[in-house]
Parts: structure tokens; sequence; C-alpha cells
């Protein structure tokens, strides 16, 4: 009688005490982490202080990453650091990261070994949703659940039904993880998932690089998911190991699980991506955004952040100079990444191009700081949302696409491919 | 008539897929005073809203309403703007259930986003799911509420009902 389940029934069933749960029910649930930022936190740090708890569920099971605007960009942010801080401070938490250990968190965390195969994670920022790269259910809520998990351990949850995306055969030249992702949502829609877990696989998603894997899931929600998720293979045990001494578990979908829709996808159909202001779903083939004039281009966030990004960029800028008139912005995302982007000589490539590097920091990518676009100003950005004002004046626009695309746009200063150079 | 517990006011119609960032951008996100995000709420799909705005009155959307960031800020920005409610065809997810958790009302309904205009006089029955549009005297439902939602409701949102929770053991 009973059905098969998903990866992500298995997880959510697993962590409510249960043998399985069912798309459409409510369950309360343990979660094996909660995290929050400078934005998000001060909100949820309110609500204990206001209700007079003392102590966390679990210190090492909370994580405050401030990331959004820091280094503190101005007054009201450096007080909402310090609530982070002083919070983190009294209430004795774990995984707090300061300036030079902070990173963006959809980044550092997987890094750090704060997530895992098989566990339930919450983060009060909506793209916690990356860490399904790992075969973990993680999603993202808001402020006062971020309170209420801290206070209990525990979150609701509404059990998702499952669409899978079945990508086979071989990735062009530069295509990656990030073209990938923009394509599905071009062709679903920014609420072509709404509610629903995105599960991706086929033989060209288990060849993924574990960064490629990361950006597909943390766009997930950019379709409206709860969450996206890839089953853990030798790729995710490889990056895990050495990064932990938890032990963690890993689940797969059963051969007769149910989903509300399969969508198979070639490889070689997709191109290069662009998404045109000012959604993710208006994705196109890069060809097709040839001759758009740029003012700035930035290759960093949680999307695109990493060291594989910075490697391809590098790779396009190797010899390169940005084109005039153009501001090309690096934000390593993580003091790991920047370091190692340093010592395998990445700098002296962008440096010689006449780019400038950033601290790990979110920064321009929700218009916070270092980077902000002024009226009519155009960019190309590896980050993952195009909204109006997204990036600073409401008037602005902004194209998303990965690091090769950024890079080789940078150096003509129009909307370019790497082959075009 | 229960009229006090009954929402109502002038509609204020936006389209599909009103974004976080549009109800209120990041560049406000330095604090998370009520108030001082009141002045912004949806600066960037409509920079008079805060002005025109009167108590009482109700934002409709169409379909993924409040997509994008998990920002609290957008139901905290439409609650302290005066807005009693928010009526679309449908919601993004962190947005609906950052309203449910922190006791802002919103109702969904396909048929009622698209019959109801800028400027209509528009009345919710919050326990029925009732939604009366009065400029054209049109009558709608909305989705009935699952009964965990309920239950969030009853308790004043999600934090009292932990507590109750936690207290019982
Ligand atoms: S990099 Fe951008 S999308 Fe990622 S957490 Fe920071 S602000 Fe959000």
């Amino acid at each position: 009688m009973s059905m098969g389940q998903t990866i992500t029934q298995k997880i959510l069933a697993a962590h409510c005490g249960r043998d399985e749960v069912h798309p459409g029910e409510i369950v309360m649930a343990d979660i094996d982490l909660a995290l929050g930022n400078d934005i998000t936190a001060p909100i949820s740090i309110k609500i204990l202080r206001e209700k007079g708890i003392k102590k966390v569920f679990d210190r090492d099971r909370v994580a405050l990453v401030p990331d959004h605007f820091a280094p503190n960009k101005d007054i009201a942010s450096a007080q909402q650091c310090k609530d982070l801080r002083e919070f983190a401070r009294d209430f004795d938490i774990t995984h707090y990261f300061e300036l030079g250990e902070m990173g963006v968190e959809h980044a550092l965390l997987p890094e750090k070994g704060l997530a895992l195969p098989g566990e339930l994670i919450i983060g009060a920022d909506s793209h916690t949703c990356t860490y399904g790269a790992l075969g973990a259910f993680s999603m993202g809520v808001g402020s006062t659940d971020l309170a209420g998990a801290m206070i209990s351990g525990k979150a609701w949850f509404k059990v998702p039904g499952a669409i899978k995306f079945v990508i086979d055969g071989e990735l062009g030249p530069w295509v990656g993880g990030k073209d990938l992702i923009l394509y599905i949502i071009g062709k679903i829609g920014v609420d072509g998932a709404l509610y629903q877990s995105m599960e991706f696989t086929g033989e060209t998603v288990r060849a993924l690089h574990m960064s490629d894997r990361l950006t597909m899931c943390n766009m997930a929600i950019e379709a409206g998911a709860k969450n996206g998720i890839i089953e853990p293979d030798e790729i995710t045990e490889e990056y895990v190991r050495g990064r932990t001494s938890r032990e963690w578990k890993v689940y797969s979908s059963d051969p007769d699980a149910e989903y509300l829709d399969e969508i198979r996808i070639k490889a070689s159909d997709v191109d290069l991506q662009v998404a045109f202001p000012h959604l993710p779903e208006n994705s196109r083939p890069v060809g097709e955004a040839r001759d758009i004039a740029i003012d700035q281009v930035v290759i960093g966030s949680c999307t695109n952040g990493r060291l594989e990004d910075f490697q391809a960029a590098a790779r396009v800028l190797k010899g390169k100079k940005v084109a005039p008139g153009v501001r090309l912005i690096m934000i390593p995302a993580t003091p790991l990444i920047y370091r190692q982007a340093m010592e395998e000589g990445l700098f002296d490539i962008f440096l010689s191009a006449g780019a400038v590097i950033s601290p790990p920091t979110c920064g321009p990518c929700l218009g916070g700081h270092m980077g902000i676009l002024a009226e009519g100003e155009i960019a190309v950005a590896t980050t993952n949302r195009n909204f109006v004002g997204r990036m600073g004046h409401p008037k602005s626009e902004v194209y998303l696409a990965g690091a090769p695309v950024a890079a080789a746009s940078a150096v003509t200063g129009t909307i370019s491919s790497p082959e075009d150079l | 008539m229960r009229k006090n517990s009954t929402l109502s006011g002038t509609a204020w119609r936006y389209g599909d897929d009103v974004d976080t960032d549009a109800i209120i951008p990041a560049r406000y996100l330095n604090t998370s005073d009520p108030e001082e995000l009141a002045l912004h709420c949806m600066e960037d799909a409509d920079p008079d809203f805060p002005k025109k705005v009167a108590p009482g009155d109700i934002i409709v959307g169409g379909k993924n309403f409040g997509c994008g960031s998990s920002r609290e800020h957008a139901p905290i920005a439409i609650k302290a703007a005066g807005v009693s409610c928010v009526i679309a065809g449908s919601f993004a997810r962190i947005f609906y259930r950052n309203a449910f958790n922190m006791g802002l009302p919103i109702f969904e309904s396909g048929e009622a986003a698209k019959g109801i205009r800028t400027g209509d006089k528009v009345e919710v029955d919050p326990a029925t799911g009732i939604i009366k549009n009065l400029t054209t005297g049109k009558e709608y439902k909305a989705e009935p509420f699952p009964p965990f939602m309920m239950d969030l409701i009853k308790a004043g949102g999600l934090i009292p009902f932990l507590l109750k929770e936690q207290s019982h053991g």
C-alpha cells in the first residue's frame, strides 16, 4: 500500500519521526540548523529578547552570518551587525562569523561543513535552498520562523510535491550550472515550481562539479520552488569528507516515487544563457543579447562567487583588458575562496585586466553597497535576481549570466560570449 | 453583522509577480522599524503608494505575489502602512508563511484578483473567506485555510503557538 517517496519526503519524514509523509500535509519537524543574517536575524533576535528567552535550543545548531551589508555600509547597518554580534555573545552561539571569517552565507556554510547530506536546514534567507546540492532538504523562511526555530528547534513544513528534471548529454564549452538553471527557469517561469521541490538528475547533473550543483539549487527559489535537490553521490561524498566530524545520512528517491511532472532536457540544447531584465525567467541564448552595451560587471554572490567561477573568469580575462568605461567588480564569496584565488595567481590576471576586488560580501547583489547602479545604468551580474531596482536605481537594469559571459562582456563592453573574443 | 471583524477598504491593484524588492527595496533594509519601512512600502512598484494608502486599504495582486527574498520586512511594511489584508491569485511561498507567522491576513482567489480594480471598495470576512466588491456588487470566495494555519491564527502567530506547545511539554 505504501507508495514510493522522493528524497525530499524521506528527509522530512525522518525529521518528524515518521516513516512517510505526503505532499500537501503540514508537519512540525526537528531542524538540524537554523541560519540568519544581518538583515533577517535582527527581527528574530528582537522576538527572543522581547519574550525573555535566555537560550537557543542548541548553540551548535544556529549559524549567524553578517554578510549582506558588511563590512558595515552605514550606521544603521552597523547597528544590525552589532545586534548579531551581541546576541551571538549573550547566547553563546558557536557558529557566528566575524569579519575575516565571514563569507556569503550560502557559499560559507557548505564550505565549513555546516550543511550535510540528509539534513533539514532552514534559513531566514530565500537562497537557503542552495544546500539541496548536497542532498539536504533546505529552504528559506522568514524571521519569525527563524525565531521559532532558535527557541524550539522546530519549524513547520508543508510537504511539497516534486518535479523531476532529467538532464542528459554533454554540455557545450563554457556552459555550466548557471546556464542550465536559467534555461530551466526560462522554460517553466518564475512560478513554474511554486510550492514544489525541484529534483535535478540525469547524467549531466551527475557529472557536474559541486560548484555547479550549488548554483543550480541556489536558484530553485527563482522558479518559486520550496527546495532544489540533487541525490548525493561520490562527488557529494568527496566534497563533504574532511569538512566535518559529524555523521551524515544519504537518502535517495524511490524508483516508484511520485512526481507531478518529469521534464527532460538535452544538455546540447542549452546554450550560454542571459536573463534579461526584470525577471530570471527572461533567459535567452547569449547570442540574442549581443550588442547590448553595459556599464558594470559583477562576478560574485552565493550563486557564482566560488573558486570555479573565478577560475573561469580568469581563463577569459587572461591577457585582456576591461573595456574603457566598464567597471568590473570581483567579489570572492568567502575568505577561503579569496585566498585560493589569490594563491592561484588569479588576482594578478584580474588586476592587470583592470578589475577591482572586493572583500567577501553580498554587496551589490541586493543593491546594498560596493557597486550600486545609477539611473539608466546596465550591468551583467553572476547573481540570481534582476528585479526592478535590485542592484540600485529603479531605472537601472541587470542581466544575469554565468562567469564566462560576465567576464567576456567586461572585455568587449557589450554582452558577449567568450567565443566572441 | 460582526462589523468589527470584517476587513474593508479601497483596493490597490497590481500585476503578477510583485516581488519583495518592489514591496520594500533592499536599500531600506538597514532597519526593521515598521514605521520606517511603511514609508517605503511598494515604492518600486508604485512610488506614491505610501502617500495615498489609507488605513484598512487592501492590496490586490495577480499570481505569485511576494516572490523573491525571504524578507519579513515585506509583510511588516504592508501591515505598518495600514493595509488590512492582501488578496492575490497566488502567493510566493515564503511570503505566504511569513504572513501567517506574523499575522498579516492574506486571501487566495484568482477570481477576486481578476475582478477587483484599483479604487473599488472591498470587504473581506476572514472567518468565511467571502470577498465582496462593493463597487461592482460581485462576491468571491477565497481558498479556505488548512487547519494548521487556523491554529496559528488562533494562537496569534507562530511564536505564541510554539511557546504554548513547549509549555505543554
Ligand atoms: S549574495 Fe545575493 S542572493 Fe546571495 S545571500 Fe547575498 S544578497 Fe542574497
